[in-house]
């Protein structure tokens, strides 16, 4: 198909992932191998989307199961978060804001402006996006379990 | 530049724009009823289209829809017959969301705001939550293959 | 009549590819960037295009630049259909050389319509 994926559109949101994690969270994530799937058929109980727009056009999204989500938002909160209340949405949406915030400085070629975090939650929800943009997905591992970060991006060049 | 606050008028360039789609791409009449300004109570959806939005006012555009209306409004937009939802289903469903998004810029030109791509929620009663600073609301619409809601969140950046 | 059909959306196309074969059209092909778009167009034959703006690797409209650009493909009209509604955009396609303009979201008898004049014109 059309777009070509580029290993450095995803660098930096790998990048400012881990720096997120490790200043915020403080956890460790481990980025394990990027995958290109078709249909991202994962599917997760809380994410966190932002949007991209500028000279690119994208989607950036971590998402969580449950309990990873919940043990996240307490490290990043420093409170014991037990439900996904506003507490944890807000938090989830902060970090996928933080992360995409840090991203954009390394792609600044592309002028990328973001949008507000919007919080998904909904048990066993699957992201999808355009068909023809293929996603780009990094499988994270931290202290309080698994994450996806998805990204997908078109550009004009 | 000086802040435009955001107001219940500028939800309307989002509403004209669902309505104007519709009509003319899906082939549908859909009424909207009457605008709930959200209050973290958000409902439950089976498929969402979601689009955020930049520039100078910063949210996200959603359209919202039961499994049922998402199937029946897709087959009428593409001219398929499909009994479930299918990758087609989240193509169109997202399309729909860019397509109401894009045209509704034109009518915010005041805050010359960029669109990202659409990201589609598939899921049984999945639930979408804005930030709460921002100005939230919802517009419940009708047509003849159910019901859906267009909700925009809408901040605007100093 | 030959027919290229470029959008980097799966459902657009499938639109557009409907409306054309209720125009009695059947000899449609699609490309899904400008890139693929043009390089489809100089293997010849092609009587229309009906471009998008917005692709990755390249956009509807440097395509059309190159494609107006090129004297093996510039008598083949372009008509432009995209969520571009600005006037400066719709200017900067006439200017190109865009044989016409169609702005999302459009009914399919404006396409129609367009598609109809554009083939008249050219005929």
């Amino acid at each position: 198909m059309g777009q070509t994926i580029k290993v450095e559109h995803i660098t930096p949101f790998i990048d400012a992932t881990i720096k997120t994690f490790a200043l915020m969270v403080y956890s460790e994530a481990k980025p394990g191998k990027v995958g290109l799937i078709a249909s991202a058929g994962a599917r997760f109980d809380v994410s966190g989307i932002i949007g991209l727009s500028g000279k690119a056009q994208g989607t950036v999204a971590l998402s969580f199961p449950r309990i990873t989500a919940l043990k996240v938002c307490s490290a990043f909160v420093g409170a014991r978060v037990l439900a996904l209340d506003d507490i944890a949405t807000d938090a989830i949406g902060e970090l996928a804001n933080i992360i995409a915030g840090a991203a954009k400085g390394e792609l600044s070629r592309y002028q990328i402006q973001i949008s507000l975090p919007t919080v998904i939650l909904g048990d066993d929800h699957e992201l999808a996006g355009p068909k023809h943009i293929v996603p780009m997905v990094v499988p994270f591992q931290c202290a309080q379990g698994n994450f996806n970060l998805v990204v997908r991006f078109k550009s004009e060049s | 530049m000086s802040q435009i606050k955001i107001k219940v008028e500028h939800i309307n360039p989002f509403v004209t724009s669902t309505i104007e789609t519709f009509r003319k791409m899906v082939g549908l009449e859909a009424k909207p009823g009457k605008l709930i300004i959200k209050q973290g109570n958000a409902d439950d959806y089976d498929i969402s289209g979601i689009i955020g939005i930049s520039g100078g006012a910063k949210g996200m555009v959603s359209l919202s829809f039961p499994k049922e209306t998402a199937i029946k409004v897709t087959n009428k937009f593409i001219g398929a017959s499909s009994a479930d939802v299918t990758d087609d289903t989240i193509d169109a469903i997202g399309e729909l969301a860019n397509i109401v998004a894009g045209y509704a810029k034109k009518g915010l030109g005041e805050f010359n705001i960029t669109i990202s791509l659409p990201s589609v929620i598939t899921g049984s009663n999945h639930r979408i939550k804005e930030p709460k600073d921002v100005f939230s609301f919802i517009v419940p619409f009708e047509t003849e293959l159910g019901g859906f809601h267009l909700a925009v969140s809408l901040k605007s950046v100093e | 009549m030959k027919i290229l059909l470029v959008d980097d959306s799966n459902t657009m196309r499938r639109i557009e590819k409907n409306t054309l074969e209720k125009m009695g059209y059947t000899d449609i092909q699609e490309a899904v960037d400008g890139a693929d778009a043009i390089s489809k167009l100089t293997a010849g034959g092609f009587e229309l295009v009906l471009m998008d703006w917005n692709m990755p690797n390249m956009t509807g409209i440097e395509a059309l630049k190159v494609i107006k650009a090129n004297p093996a493909t510039k008598g083949v009209p372009v008509i432009m259909v995209t969520s571009e509604s600005e006037k400066t955009r719709i200017m900067e396609a006439i200017q190109a050389g865009a044989a016409n303009y169609v702005v999302k979201p459009f009914q399919a008898e404006t396409l129609q319509e367009k598609i109809s004049a554009v083939t008249k014109k050219a005929a």
